[in-house]
C-alpha cells in the first residue's frame, strides 16, 4: 500500500435547519487518497460529494470526525493541496499570466521566478501566446487550461478538480481530460495524487483508478469500484463499457430506501416524506425519455448508458428524470436498465396526459398532496408559498427547500392542481379544482 | 546599428521616450504647476477675522476654478479612501457591520450643509494662524457630500464578491491584504467609479454652501466657484452668473475628458460580466498614455510598489498550522454586543423625545412633518412629469444607434452640471412675472437630475433585444397596446434605477431649491428643504437636526418602501 496523503476519518458536517436542529450534508465518511492514484466522486446531486470536496480542500471545516493531511490535522488551506474550480473562477481583470501566478504571488516569491515558473506550466498546458489576453478574450476550454495551470504552478501534491470538465462543450471537455491525463502519465507533473469529482460516469470511469459512489439523505459513501484497466483506455472497449453499466446501476439501483440492489424494485416502495428533497426534473425531459423509451429501438426497455446517449443528457440530469419518473409510477429499474411500466405505457399514449400526470402527483408526492389539502381546506382557496417554504426548511436547507418547492409548483401547474402566481409568490386552487371540490 | 548604442550611458540612450512622451509633456507639466501653485494657496497664513479678497472679474475665474477643482478632488481623495477602509471592515468584522451599515444608511440621507457650522471650530483649532484650517472645513463638507454613496456601493461590492472567486482565493492562500487588491477592491471598482462620478456632480451642487463658512457670527469666503457664484448672487451681478455657468461649463469639460473618461475606460477590464449591452468606453488620453514610455514606466513604478506590498504582506502559516484553525464563534460576546448596541439605540430614542418635549414641541413635529409631506409631493409629481417627458425621448433615442450614444453622452455631461447655477434665472423670471413660488421653484428640484432618468432610458432602450424588437413589429403592435407590453415593461428596470438616483438627488437638492436667493430678494416654497435652510441661515440648531432628522425618515422611508420594492420587482420579473 502506498503512503496516505489525506485521510478523513467519520467525517461529518452539519446545516442548522430552521427549527435550529442539525441536518446532515455529510455522514461519517471514511476515506484515504494514497499516493500514485486518481479517485473520482460521483453521486447524484445533494449527495455532498462537493462539500466533501471542499472539506479536503480546507475550504469548510468538518463538525464531526478528523481530517488529517500527511498525518497533521487540516484547519484551512494548504500549499500542497490546489483545486481546479467548475466555472474556472479566473479573476477576470488579471492576464493569463498573472492569473496563473497569482498563489505564487501569494506566496511572495520574487517577479524573476514567478515568470519562470508560470512560463513552464504555460507551455506545458498549451496557452503559450495567450499569456496577455485576459480571460474574457479566451474560450471556456482555454479558460480551463487557465484554471489548471494556475493550480498546478503551485506544484501541489494533491490535485482537487470540482466538475472541471461540466461546464466545457463535450469535445473540448474530453480533450483536456485527456491531456490532463498524459501529463499524470508522463509524470511531467509532481502532483502525487488526483480528486475528481463529476457527474459525468464515462468520465470517471476513464479517469480514476477507483470511484466513489455518494448516496444522499444524508450525503455518505455508499459503494466504492476499484478500476484496474491501463491507460490510456478506450471509451468504445467492452471493459470500460461494461463498467459504466455497473456505475450506473450502482448508482441507481440500491439507495438506501428501495431495499438491496438486485431484484425487481417496484415502483410502490419508493415512498417519500413531505419533507423530502424532489428529484429536479423537467417535465419535457420526462416526457421525452417516457417516448423515447417507448418507441424503437427500446420497446419499453433501456440500457442506461444507451439511453443516456439517446437523449444527450448529462448523467446528472439523466438521473434526476429517472428518478422522478419512478417515483411517479412510470417507469422501474431493474439490472441498471430502465423498463416502462404499463401506466408509463399508457401515458406515452394519452390524450389526457397532464390529468393523469396530476393524478400520479396527489398518490406519490407528499408535498404536493399537502399543498392541494391545504388549499382545499382554505376558504379563499390561496395560500402563500412562504407558509410551504417555512416547512420545508425544517428538513431542507434554504436553497434545497426553495428548490423544492419550485419543482413542486411547476409539475403541480402542469398536472392543472393548482395555479401560481409569480407576482404575489401565492399558490391558488385552480378553477377545475374548485368545481370538483363542490 | 544597435550595437553600438550600448557604449552609451544608460541614461542618454533611454532618456528619449517616445514621440507620445514629448507631446504629453506639457500637460503633465501644467498639471504638476497647477497643483503645486493652488495647494501653496490653500496653505496660506490666515487670522480670524481677515477677509479674503474677492472680486467678480471674469479674470480671476480660472484661478477660482483651480481652486475649488483642487478642493473637490482632494474630498474625492479622502472619500475614495474612506470607502476602501470603510467596506474592508464592514465586510471582516461582523461586529463593525452591525453599527457601520446603519449609521452610513442614516448618513446617505442627511443633508450635508448641518454638518459644516459643527465642524469648522473644531478644523481652525487644528491649524492656527492658517488657512489651512478653513480649507479643510470646507473641503470636509465636500467629503460629505462624495463620500457615503461611494462607501456603500464598495461595501456592496465586497459583499457581492462571487462564492467561487472567493474560494480561489482562499484555495491559492491569498491573505487579507492581497484579497483586497487583487479581488476585492478590482470586483468593486465599476460601482465605485460610477458613483465617483455622481458624487462629483453632487459635490459641485453644494460647493457654493461649503465655500461661504459662517464662523463667529462671520462669513468666510474662500476663494472659488462657490464664492464667486455666492459673491455674485449677493450683489444680483447677472453677468458674473453667466461667466461662472461657462466656466462650470469648461471645468465639466475638463475632468470628463481628463479625469473620469480615462479611469472609465481603463476599469472596463474590472467589467465582470461580459454583458454585451454595455458599450466600452473609450477614451483619448488614455490611449495616448498607454502608448507613452515614460509614463508608462512610472504608472509601473507604482505597480511594482503595490507587488512589493502584496510579497510582504502575506499569510505566514499553512493550513495544518494552529493558526489556520477557526474557533467557534463564541455567542456571548456577539450577545453583549448586540445588548449594547439596543442600549444606545434605546437612549437615542429617549434623548429624542426629551429633546422633542424640551427644545421644540410636538406641534413644531407636525408641521415639519406636514412639510416633508410637501416636499415629497413635489418630488413625486416631478419625477412623474419628468418621466412622462423624458421616458418616450429616451426610447426614440435609443432605438436610434445613431443618435444613442452621442446624446447619452450629452446627457451624462448635462447631468454632472451644478444645476443650481442656472437659479438666479428662475429668480428673476419668478419676480418678474409674479408666479406663485410654490409651484415655480419645484421645477429646479429636478432641473439636475432628470439626466439620469433621460439617459437611463436611452440605455435600457438601445439594449432591447433585437429579436424582441421584430417580434413586436411581426405581431404589430401599435399605440398603446404597444407601450403597454413590449416597451415600457422593456426599459423598466433601467427606468427604476434613473428614477431612484434622480429622486435621491432631488431630495437632496430641495434644501438648495426651495430657498433661492438673488441680490436682497429671497424665494420660498414650502417644503422641508426651505426649512431647513431658513434655520440654517438663523442659526436654529435644534431645528436644523429636527428638519434633518424627519427628512432623513421621508427619504429612508421613501427608499424602503417604493424604491427597493420596484427595483426587485424590476430584478425578478422585468429582465431579458
Amino acid at each position: 500500500m502506498s503512503t496516505p496523503i489525506v485521510e478523513l476519518k467519520a467525517v461529518g458536517k452539519h446545516f442548522r435547519a430552521a427549527d435550529g436542529s442539525a441536518r446532515a450534508v455529510l455522514q461519517g465518511v471514511d476515506f484515504t487518497l494514497r499516493e500514485g492514484e486518481i479517485v473520482a466522486l460521483l453521486g447524484q446531486s445533494g449527495s455532498g460529494k462537493s462539500t466533501m470536496l471542499r472539506i479536503m480542500a480546507g475550504l469548510i471545516q468538518a463538525d464531526e470526525g478528523q481530517v488529517l493531511y500527511r498525518g497533521m490535522p487540516l484547519y484551512g488551506t494548504a500549499r500542497g493541496i490546489r483545486m481546479v474550480f467548475q466555472s474556472f473562477a479566473l479573476f477576470p481583470w488579471l492576464t493569463v499570466q498573472k492569473n496563473v501566478e497569482l498563489g505564487l504571488e501569494a506566496q511572495g516569491m520574487p517577479a524573476e521566478e514567478r515568470a519562470r515558473r508560470a512560463e513552464k506550466v504555460i507551455d506545458l498546458i498549451g496557452l503559450s501566446g495567450f499569456e496577455g489576453a485576459l480571460p474574457r478574450e479566451l474560450s471556456g476550454g482555454m479558460r480551463q487550461r487557465v484554471g489548471i495551470a494556475r493550480a498546478l504552478v503551485m506544484e501541489p501534491e494533491v490535485l482537487l478538480m470540482d466538475e472541471a470538465f461540466s461546464a466545457l462543450d463535450v469535445l473540448t471537455g474530453e480533450r483536456l481530460r485527456e491531456e490532463i491525463l498524459e501529463l499524470w502519465q508522463s509524470g511531467q507533473i509532481p502532483t502525487k495524487a488526483i480528486l475528481v469529482v463529476s457527474h459525468n460516469i464515462e468520465e470517471a470511469v476513464m479517469m480514476a483508478d477507483r470511484v466513489l459512489i455518494f448516496a444522499s439523505d444524508p450525503g455518505r459513501v455508499r459503494a466504492e469500484l476499484p478500476i484496474s484497466l491501463s491507460q490510456p483506455r478506450k471509451a468504445e472497449s467492452a471493459e470500460v463499457r461494461q463498467l459504466i453499466d455497473k456505475v450506473y446501476e450502482l448508482m441507481t439501483a440500491s439507495s438506501g430506501r428501495r431495499g438491496s440492489g438486485g431484484g425487481l424494485i417496484s415502483e410502490r416502495e419508493v415512498k417519500l416524506q413531505l419533507g423530502d428533497r424532489l428529484p429536479q426534473a423537467d417535465i419535457a425531459h420526462m416526457e421525452g425519455i417516457l417516448e423515447t423509451l417507448a418507441e424503437e429501438p427500446f420497446n419499453g426497455r433501456a440500457d442506461l448508458p444507451k439511453i443516456a446517449e439517446e437523449t444527450e443528457l448529462t448523467d446528472a440530469e439523466l438521473l434526476e428524470v429517472l428518478n422522478a419518473l419512478i417515483l411517479l409510477g412510470f417507469a422501474y429499474l431493474t439490472n441498471g436498465d430502465i423498463l416502462l411500466t404499463e401506466l408509463g405505457a399508457r401515458y406515452v399514449k394519452s390524450e389526457e396526459r397532464q390529468e393523469m400526470f396530476g393524478k400520479q402527483l396527489l398518490e406519490h408526492v407528499p408535498l404536493i398532496a399537502y399543498i392541494c389539502h391545504g388549499l382545499e381546506q382554505d376558504k379563499s382557496g390561496d395560500l402563500p408559498e412562504d407558509l410551504f417554504l417555512k416547512l420545508l426548511r425544517f428538513t431542507l436547507s434554504e436553497d434545497e427547500a426553495e428548490r423544492a418547492l419550485r419543482m413542486a409548483i411547476e409539475w403541480g401547474r402542469y398536472g392543472d392542481l393548482f395555479e401560481y402566481n409569480f407576482n404575489t409568490g401565492v399558490i391558488q386552487r385552480s378553477e377545475e379544482d374548485e368545481q370538483e371540490a363542490d | 546599428m544597435n550595437k553600438k548604442r550600448q557604449f552609451f550611458p544608460r541614461q542618454v540612450v533611454e532618456a528619449g521616450g517616445n514621440r507620445w512622451d514629448w507631446a504629453l509633456l506639457p500637460i503633465v507639466l501644467a498639471v504638476f504647476v497647477l497643483m503645486a501653485y493652488g495647494s501653496q494657496q490653500m496653505a496660506r497664513p490666515y487670522e480670524l477675522g481677515q477677509t479674503l479678497p474677492m472680486t467678480l472679474d471674469p479674470s480671476y475665474l480660472p484661478y477660482y476654478l483651480l481652486r475649488t477643482t483642487l478642493r473637490m478632488f482632494i474630498a474625492m481623495g479622502a472619500s475614495v479612501i474612506f470607502s476602501c477602509v470603510f467596506a474592508a471592515l464592514t465586510t471582516k468584522y461582523r461586529v463593525a457591520e452591525k453599527v457601520m451599515v446603519p449609521m452610513l444608511d442614516i448618513l446617505q440621507s442627511i443633508p450635508i450643509l448641518g454638518f459644516l457650522s459643527i465642524t469648522v471650530t473644531a478644523f481652525i483649532a487644528l491649524f492656527p494662524g492658517n488657512l489651512l484650517g478653513v480649507e479643510c472645513a470646507a473641503i470636509f463638507a465636500i467629503f460629505t457630500s462624495q463620500a457615503w454613496n461611494m462607501a456603500f456601493s464598495a461595501y456592496q461590492g465586497f459583499r457581492s464578491v462571487p462564492a467561487e472567486l472567493s474560494e480561489a482565493a482562499q484555495v491559492f492562500q491569498l491573505s487579507g491584504w492581497q484579497r483586497f487588491w487583487r479581488l476585492e477592491l478590482p470586483f468593486a471598482m465599476p460601482g465605485l467609479l460610477w458613483n465617483m462620478m455622481m458624487s462629483m456632480s453632487g459635490g459641485w451642487f453644494f460647493v457654493v454652501a461649503s465655500e461661504a463658512i459662517m464662523v463667529s457670527n462671520q462669513t468666510i469666503k474662500l476663494p472659488g466657484m462657490g464664492s464667486y457664484i455666492a459673491l455674485a448672487i449677493e450683489q444680483s451681478d447677472l453677468g458674473a452668473i453667466g461667466w461662472a455657468i461657462f466656466a462650470m461649463l469648461i471645468a465639466v469639460l475638463l475632468y470628463d475628458q481628463l479625469f473620469f473618461r480615462p479611469l472609465l475606460a481603463w476599469a472596463d477590464k474590472f467589467r465582470f460580466e461580459e454583458t454585451g449591452g454595455d458599450t466600452a468606453q473609450s477614451s483619448w488620453l488614455l490611449t495616448w498614455l498607454r502608448r507613452t514610455e515614460r509614463t508608462q514606466q512610472i504608472v509601473a513604478w507604482f505597480a511594482h510598489q503595490l507587488e512589493r506590498s502584496i510579497a510582504v504582506f502575506r499569510l505566514s502559516h499553512d493550513g495544518t498550522s494552529i493558526r489556520a484553525r477557526k474557533d467557534q464563534p463564541s455567542l456571548v460576546p456577539q450577545r453583549v454586543w448586540d445588548a449594547v448596541i439596543a442600549a444606545v439605540v434605546f437612549y437615542a430614542l429617549w434623548s429624542l423625545v426629551h429633546f422633542i418635549r424640551t427644545e421644540v414641541g410636538w406641534s413644531e413635529v407636525g408641521h415639519v412633518v406636514l412639510l416633508g409631506v410637501y416636499t415629497m409631493l413635489r418630488v413625486v409629481l416631478l419625477l412623474a412629469l419628468a418621466a412622462l417627458i423624458w421616458v418616450p425621448v429616451g426610447i426614440w433615442i435609443g432605438m436610434n444607434p445613431r443618435w444613442a450614444s452621442r446624446t447619452q453622452a450629452v446627457a451624462q455631461f448635462l447631468a454632472a452640471f451644478p444645476a443650481n447655477l442656472v437659479f438666479p434665472v428662475a429668480v428673476i423670471i419668478i419676480v418678474r412675472y409674479h408666479l406663485n413660488p410654490d409651484i415655480w421653484l419645484s421645477p429646479l428640484m429636478i432641473l439636475g437630475t432628470q439626466w439620469y432618468l433621460l439617459f437611463n432610458v436611452i440605455a435600457g432602450a438601445s439594449t432591447i433585444p433585437t429579436e424582441l424588437r421584430h417580434a413586436a413589429k411581426n405581431f404589430g403592435l401599435t399605440g398603446w397596446l404597444k407601450w403597454r407590453r413590449y416597451l415600457l415593461p422593456a426599459i423598466f428596470p433601467s427606468f427604476v434605477t434613473g428614477a431612484i438616483t434622480a429622486s435621491g438627488g432631488s431630495w437632496n437638492a430641495a434644501i438648495v431649491a426651495e430657498f433661492v436667493s438673488w441680490g436682497p430678494t429671497t424665494l420660498k416654497a414650502h417644503g422641508i428643504g426651505s426649512y431647513i435652510q431658513e434655520m440654517t441661515v438663523a442659526g436654529d440648531f435644534p431645528r436644523i437636526a429636527l428638519g434633518i432628522g424627519i427628512m432623513c425618515i421621508f427619504v429612508m422611508g421613501f427608499n424602503h418602501f417604493v424604491w427597493r420594492r420596484l427595483y426587485t420587482m424590476a430584478e425578478s420579473r422585468l429582465h431579458f
